[in-house]
């Protein structure tokens, strides 16, 4: 337990003090979590063989990545997304371990290890680089997307490069190969089985995740929703993607695979935003937690006995896969900075090197000697990433010109309004802003609401909008305008006051429940305060006055007064309201309302020339007695 | 002089000269333009305050496009409502003498069709009589008015030589480098002849 907890509090506190530390200085948190690493790891000593195994329970986090990745991606756009998969993809794994295969084969390297070490680095760091990616919010580029779309063929092409490795062995060094073999596939349910039936059961997994995804999570979400219980939310969504990455190891596919698959199919789910914020901060802690275990597993004996040869390799391997996806960009007609960012961002191996390295290294593919050093390879390479992106940043994206940076910005970019609360007021807004073509985000803490919108085909995510990274997660980082419709006082002011200290320059527009609400949401900073029932009740007055026989545009006149009258009394009050005495034991608001009051009655009761208010003074003809004159 | 553009125009949207000419009244430094429309989208017109900014100021340009041979509802409803006996005009009204008067109008139709053998008989200064009679009753010296005819069919030069027209007259009216004389004995003022009326010529 002690020593549990040690641990827990050692990669805590590096995390804690590394990535704020790294943040502030603009070099990316995973620069600050890697070098938090090395820093409790080789250096201080602190951490030791346990990074290893957290090592392959951080990797998790990657997986939960490429849920929340698949969540923001609908199924239309990931087909629209093929050609690139396919051709970008498909050309950089091929490119990649072909020229590194040669190239290892030239210097003397059996072609069979020579081929293995070609396909192990072949793969990038999907971790790395999505984390730097939207630290940097550059995935809606044009570079971002290619990038991701690399990542993505790189995850499928695992699958074929797990299949080729082991037969390697044949011609290389053949020694523990059946152990190894065996361990590795533990877990694996499909072994024995005839070829057919594997890539029936493979399929079926798949349709599983998908049709599942579809029509499973709905109706569970809403049970477990309705109970109210906010851990239960968050339980179920891990126990989801948990679930579905258990399921996809088990037929051989890759976790993160099947767990992206799940997040497109929910991608147009109504708990969208509440999956997104639920298992975001997870996968931001076992990322951290991976970048530290990298760091902290790099080998320094071993480096300073190989300094020169293992800083060779090191930039020998990121000069090729940089030149490679460098051309492959080319092809595919990236230009500018996308293309910088394409080729130096994805240059570095990938976390799955590791595993292929351990894998071949007990398979005898490579000896356990040349495995290590390669495996130090792979964590320099990925250490020299974030070192990349920050010469992309100041020294190369300065130099293109001003014209590309204006048309990027323009990318997928929708000025967006988020409305939450989706009951009776706010779907009366929402339905107006629809109606003349502005994108709505629509939040509501009611899952049965949210239901029920859905059905009328208006798009509506369940969550708590006093939540911020449930604000966060609906764009308020983007938002034009925020409408608070909810019928909680509170939360209310809770989500202006958030919104407003985290974008000063949104405009908001909130539903009050009263005066007293009026004073609260105006110092918590809302823009339009609107009372609920005000509007409607002045409406049902002016009726009054046309059933009792004044014409309907006195009515309407007399209306429109009242309504200035009283919006100006209220900003009279405000001055007095003070929000921590009762507004009935502060005697200053109390006088005033009662001689507004006053006022309001006395001017029923003045006759004559006296009778100067601004309805009768609107078109009140001249006096007889200057009609003569002029006349 | 202290200058204020008051303009309205119940569809901007569609509008293409009258548009252009806000935005262009915008861009004059030390004038006051406001869009009655923007200010009053439910007609509720503050009294006081518009009293207050004709106080403000010594010449004022309604500008606005000709509908029906007339103003937008808006104008005439501010002419109602602010334009108030004891203040405007009658006995002790006298705020607005000597305040000057312009009117910035553009018409759809070609100036042809303002004549008496034209398609509406009447000459544009005839229509724009009531326009004339309230500012006289008002006491304010109404300048000849800058129009910009067949707004339907004009082409895109027409246009920005009256938007440049219209920043020109402004500025000059604004620094006083209008002869105002010349500019009442006028019969309408256009694009292609306020040099007549400036003073002296004025650059930048």
């Amino acid at each position: 337990m002690d020593s549990l907890l040690f641990e827990a509090f050692i990669y805590l506190a590096a995390g804690v003090c590394a990535a704020p530390i790294a943040q502030k200085l603009g070099l990316g948190t995973v620069l600050g979590y890697l070098a938090a690493g090395v820093i409790i790891g080789p250096l201080l000593g602190l951490v030791g063989a346990e990074a290893q195994r957290l090592q392959e329970f951080a990797e998790f986090g990657v997986v939960m990545m490429l849920f929340l990745v698949g969540l923001e991606l609908e199924p239309q756009q990931l087909w629209s997304m093929r050609n690139r998969l396919l051709g970008l993809g498909g050309l950089q794994v091929g490119g990649t371990a072909l020229v590194c295969w040669v190239v290892a084969w030239l210097v003397g390297t059996p072609w069979t290890v020579a081929l293995a070490i070609g396909l192990i680095a072949a793969g990038s760091s999907t971790a790395i680089v999505l984390q730097t990616l939207e630290e940097k919010g550059l995935m809606r580029s044009d570079g971002g997307k290619a990038s991701f779309a690399v990542l993505l063929f790189q995850d499928i092409s695992v699958i074929p490069i797990l299949a080729i490795l082991p037969l390697l062995a044949i011609h290389g060094l053949g020694a523990e190969t059946a152990t190894a073999h065996d361990a590795e596939k533990g877990l694996r349910l499909l072994d024995g089985l005839p070829v057919w039936q594997t890539t029936l059961l493979t399929l079926l997994a798949v349709a599983v995740v998908v049709l599942g995804g579809h029509f499973l999570t709905r109706p569970l979400f809403r049970f477990v929703a309705g109970a109210k219980v906010r851990e239960a939310f968050t339980a179920t969504a891990l126990l989801m993607v948990i679930s579905i990455a258990l399921l996809m190891s088990l037929v051989g596919l890759s976790p993160a695979l099947g767990t992206f698959l799940a997040g497109v199919v929910l991608a147009n789910s109504e708990y969208r935003h509440e999956l997104e914020s639920d298992i975001g901060p997870f996968k931001g802690l076992l990322l951290g937690l991976f970048f530290i275990t990298v760091g902290a597993g790099i080998d320094f004996s071993l480096l300073a006995q190989h300094l020169v040869l293992v800083c060779l390799l090191t930039v020998g391997l990121i000069v090729i896969k940089a030149a490679v996806l460098w051309c492959v960009a080319s092809l595919f007609r990236l230009r500018g900075s996308d293309r910088w960012l394409f080729a130096l961002g994805l240059a570095q191996a990938g976390e799955f090197a590791f595993v292929l390295l351990s894998f071949v290294g007990q398979n005898g593919v490579i000896a356990t000697e040349m495995a290590r050093m390669l495996t130090l390879v792979v964590a320099l390479s990925m250490l020299v990433t974030p070192f990349l992106f920050i010469v992309l940043d100041r020294l190369i994206l300065p130099r293109m010109t001003e014209a590309q940076a204006r048309s990027e910005d323009q990318i997928d970019v929708v000025g967006v309004a988020i409305i939450a609360g989706i009951g009776r007021f706010g779907q009366i807004v929402n339905r107006l802003l629809r109606s003349h073509g502005y994108e709505t985000v629509v939040l509501d803490l009611s899952a049965e609401t949210v239901d029920t919108m859905s059905k009328f085909g208006i798009k509506a995510f369940f969550g708590d909008a006093a939540r911020p990274d449930l604000l966060e997660a609906a764009g308020i980082g983007e938002a034009k305008l925020l409408v608070v419709a909810v019928d909680d006082r509170e939360h209310a002011l809770n989500i202006v006051k958030y919104a407003r200290q985290r974008r000063p320059d949104i405009h908001i527009v909130s539903r009050a429940y009263d005066r007293l609400h009026v004073y609260d949401l105006y110092s918590a900073g809302s823009d339009d305060i609107i009372r609920e029932t005000f509007d409607s009740a002045v409406r049902a007055g002016r009726c009054a006055l046309e059933a009792l026989g004044k014409h309907p545009h006195e009515a309407e006149k007399a209306v429109g007064a009242f309504v200035r009258r009283d919006r100006r009394s209220l900003l009279r009050l405000a001055e007095l309201y003070d929000p921590d005495i009762p507004p009935m034991q502060n005697q200053p608001y109390v006088d005033l309302a009662k001689r507004i009051r006053a006022e309001e009655d006395q001017m029923m009761t003045i006759k004559g020339a006296e009778k100067r208010n601004e309805i009768d003074r609107a078109w009140m003809p001249p006096p007889v007695t200057d009609k003569a004159d002029d006349a | 002089m202290k200058t204020l553009v008051l303009f309205a125009h119940p569809a901007l949207h569609q509008s293409r000269i009258n548009k252009a000419m806000l935005k262009a009244a915008r861009g004059v430094a030390d004038i006051t333009v406001a869009d009655l429309y923007a200010d009053y989208p439910r007609h509720e017109i503050n009294v006081e305050r518009e009293q207050k900014r004709l106080l403000d100021h010594d010449l004022i340009v309604f500008q606005y496009p000709f509908h029906w041979y007339s103003c937008p509802p808006i104008i005439k409803e501010w002419f109602d409502l602010v334009l108030e006996h004891g203040f405007a005009y009658g006995h002790g009204g006298e705020a607005l003498k000597g305040k000057r008067w312009l009117s910035a109008i553009s018409t759809g139709a070609p100036a042809s069709a303002y004549t008496p053998e034209g398609r509406h008989h009447f000459t544009l200064r005839q229509l724009l009589s009531p326009v004339e009679a309230t500012a006289n009753l008002c006491g304010m010296p109404f300048l000849a008015p800058f129009v910009f005819n067949g707004s339907l069919s004009a082409n895109n030069t027409a246009r920005d030589e009256h938007v440049a027209a219209y920043v020109r007259l402004l500025t000059a009216l604004r620094d006083d480098h209008v002869d105002i004389e010349r500019a009442r004995r006028r019969e309408l003022l256009t694009a292609a002849d306020i040099g007549d009326i400036m003073l002296q010529v004025t650059h930048g």
